[in-house]
């Protein structure tokens, strides 16, 4: 395919042979390149140099509470859905320095640390993880107040988004209207496409520094049929959703239903461990600590990532507002499908499905909404 | 946003575990312009940071002002501090009391605790521009005479012909010679028309849910009731997550709430 025949709404096909490049062609622009590999019997997203890094020829398989990878007919690259891991892990870190301060002529001087950081670039994000960063970015970048460190990984990120062409035990993007094609916010967006012999990628071009680097790369034109294989994969992955949820009226319901009987019976089966928070690619809480060291003349503050099922959580003098695991897992559970609309215009849920999978005793979002929904106050006060 | 090393310039002990800080910025002498209801993040070196209410006047911004109880681990390390030690600050961060809003109405305040220090520069602002509001009332409740705070500056109010003030403690011994009671039990008798008056209400949480019910009861619209909300805060800028009430994060939606906008929550328990 000659450059110049190249625009930013072309589609072409990059074949799996070639798949290298387009790391390389990353590598090579200065990008720290992230993308799926195996660790612990998990998918994690991690640094990766060479297309071998990849899960290739894996897939997994989800459920209520359990994950578990497993041999692939195939070849495939991105066979498998979704690990444990999110990209949040990249962009707002899990434990981070603030800024360090030392005594100083009686009273302290305050350094944040010192920015010096690579580009990065993400290999296979999914529609939905797509939205999910959609979402930081309006808490981290769109509002009042800009924070820095996210700002400083958000900004010049590459994305190549992957669409999914198997849906996962556990998902419910189409739910959500989340996935499972990305649509907008990628800079590349390629669907995997295996058939007999043949091995090749679709490639959607979402930005001009997208176009750059498929000119950098061996690309071709689309034979008859290709497009619509891709096509046709993704429709039948939307098509084959683990789960579903109703979100008509669902942010009403559950303000209505803050007392309703159902939080009580979900409360003696949530351990309030917090792995669906940690997990939970939207998920955005965090605590402080200042420390001191020895001498008391040098003091840190740092940030890590916090969970709304610790009693500390909501600690204030006199005891903590959120005593119960029945108040804790409501306030999660309402805060992704109810108050988080009123908070940022969009549902803090983007049906993933990983809090199912995680939850070590599976307790299901989209079932514990399903049963308010049944038991909804304003009906049963109506018969 | 980081903090700003602030000096500590005085220390007035209000009452045994409640004092008042006066801090100037160490590089100069920059006003710090705020307003009523609003709160900085106060950084004890090493220690901790703690959300605390201004309590000063805010038409003097060179004097900035906090009052704290020490009740932890922050507030008590910051309690040890003495004048030249220094201290960060960040902010002034929050909503604040409507004291334009009210202008043309009677004004009625209503304290508990430590809750008279984040109204405090409401009733400064208030008094010093006296003619633009009707008639104006503190009532003020504390556990135990011990408790009361500011108390000279409360000596000086109830000497004022154009303000009424009422102190009301829960416990008390034979030596107090004030009301014994909650401070909602003030209400009924306060002096202020209720079809034309503006309510600000700070304290725990439970007295502030029965306080807004007397005002409700004397036929204070819901729109005119306002009162803050206390929650964990670790950023203060909407960011950690940990002050949600709801839908609102306190940190910036709050702490000043209408009650029209979160009285019916006050009602619903662990939110
Ligand atoms: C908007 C606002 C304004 C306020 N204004 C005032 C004011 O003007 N005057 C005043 O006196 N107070 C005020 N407060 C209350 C004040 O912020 C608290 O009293 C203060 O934060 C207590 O901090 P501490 O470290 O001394 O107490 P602690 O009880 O030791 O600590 C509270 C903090 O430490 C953490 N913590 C405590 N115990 C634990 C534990 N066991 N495990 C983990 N973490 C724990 C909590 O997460 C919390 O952040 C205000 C609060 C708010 C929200
Ligand atoms: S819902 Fe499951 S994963 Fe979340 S805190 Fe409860 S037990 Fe842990
Ligand atoms: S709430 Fe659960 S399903 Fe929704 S985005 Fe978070 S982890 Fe995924
Ligand atoms: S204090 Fe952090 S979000 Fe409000």
């Amino acid at each position: 395919m000659t450059e110049t025949t190249l625009t930013q709404d072309a589609t072409v096909i990059l074949e799996r042979a070639h798949f290298q490049q387009l790391l390389d062609a990353l590598l090579q622009s200065g990008y720290r390149v992230i993308g799926p590999t195996i660790e612990d019997r998990a998918i994690v997203y991690e640094s990766l140099s060479s297309v071998e890094d990849l899960p290739i020829g894996w897939k997994d398989q989800q459920e209520g509470g359990t994950f578990r990878l497993e041999k692939r007919k195939d070849q495939a690259l991105f066979g498998y859905t979704l690990g444990p891991q999110t990209w949040k892990k990249h962009l707002y870190p899990p434990n981070v320095t603030l800024w360090q301060a030392k005594r100083e002529n009686g009273s302290f001087k305050i350094t944040p640390p010192e920015e010096d950081r690579q580009p990065l670039a993400f290999i296979g994000v999914r529609a939905c993880e797509l939205s999910a960063i959609a979402i930081q970015d309006k808490i981290f970048l769109e509002s009042e107040f800009k924070d820095p460190i996210y700002q400083q990984n958000r900004e010049g990120l590459f994305i190549v988004a992957v669409n999914c062409v198997e849906a996962g035990g556990t998902c419910f993007c189409a739910s959500m209207e989340t996935g499972p094609k990305a649509s907008t916010g990628f800079d590349l967006a390629l669907t995997e496409v295996i058939d007999g012999e043949k091995h090749y990628f679709v490639v959607n071009i979402g930005s001009a520094r997208g176009l750059d680097v498929i000119k950098a790369i061996t690309v071709r034109t689309p034979e008859a049929g290709e497009v619509e294989a891709a096509e046709a994969r993704i429709a039948e992955a939307s098509q084959n959703m683990g789960r579903t949820l109703e979100t008509e009226g669902l942010r009403d319901l559950l303000f209505r239903n803050i007392e309703n009987p159902r939080w009580e019976a979900v409360a003696d089966r949530c351990l309030t461990c917090g792995n669906c928070t940690l997990v939970c690619p939207t998920c955005f809480c965090a605590t402080i600590e200042d420390v001191t060291d020895l001498t008391g003349q040098h003091a840190e503050r740092t940030r890590r990532w916090d969970s709304c099922f610790t009693m500390d959580f909501s600690y204030i003098h006199g005891g903590s507002v959120r005593y119960s695991s029945r108040a804790r897992y409501r306030q999660w559970m309402m805060h992704k499908l109810a108050s988080w609309v009123d908070q940022f215009g969009t549902f803090g849920c983007v049906g993933c499905g990983r809090c199912i999978t995680w939850c070590p005793v599976a307790i299901d979002i989209t079932e514990e909404a399903n049963i308010i929904r049944q038991g909804d106050v304003a009906k049963t006060k109506e018969a | 946003m980081l903090s700003q090393p602030f000096r500590i310039e005085t220390v007035h002990r209000e009452s045994y575990d409640t004092f008042t800080v006066e801090l100037q910025p160490t590089n100069g002498h920059d006003s710090f312009l705020f307003a009523p209801g609003q709160y900085n993040m106060l950084y004890v070196f090493g220690v901790g940071e703690v959300p605390i209410s201004i309590s000063g006047d805010p038409d003097r911004p060179e004097n900035l002002m906090h009052t704290t109880r020490a009740v932890g681990t922050v507030t008590k390390a910051m309690a040890e501090l003495q004048k030249g030690d220094v201290i960060g600050i960040r902010g002034p961060y929050g909503t604040s009391w409507p004291v334009d809003r009210a202008e043309g109405y009677d004004v009625v305040f209503v304290a508990g605790g430590i809750g008279l220090a984040p109204l405090r520069p409401a009733l400064y602002h208030v008094l010093a521009h006296r003619d633009r509001y009707g008639k104006v009332v503190l009532l003020y409740g504390t556990r135990s005479p011990d408790d009361i705070l500011y108390r000279s500056e409360l000596e000086q109010w109830r000497s004022r012909f154009d303000l009424e003030v009422h102190v009301t403690v829960d416990y008390a011994d034979a030596t107090w010679r004030g009301n014994v009671g909650v401070v909602t039990s003030l209400i009924p008798k306060a002096p202020f028309d209720p079809l034309h008056s503006m309510a600000m209400i700070c304290g725990p949480e439970v007295m502030m849910r029965f306080t807004a019910i007397e005002l409700l009861k004397r036929g204070i619209e819901h729109e005119h009731i306002y009162l803050t909300m206390e929650r964990n805060m670790k950023c203060a800028i909407g960011f950690c997550g940990h002050c949600q009430f709801g839908q609102h994060f306190v940190c910036r939606d709050g702490p000043v709430f209408s009650y029209a906008h979160i009285g019916h929550m006050l009602s619903q328990w662990e939110v």
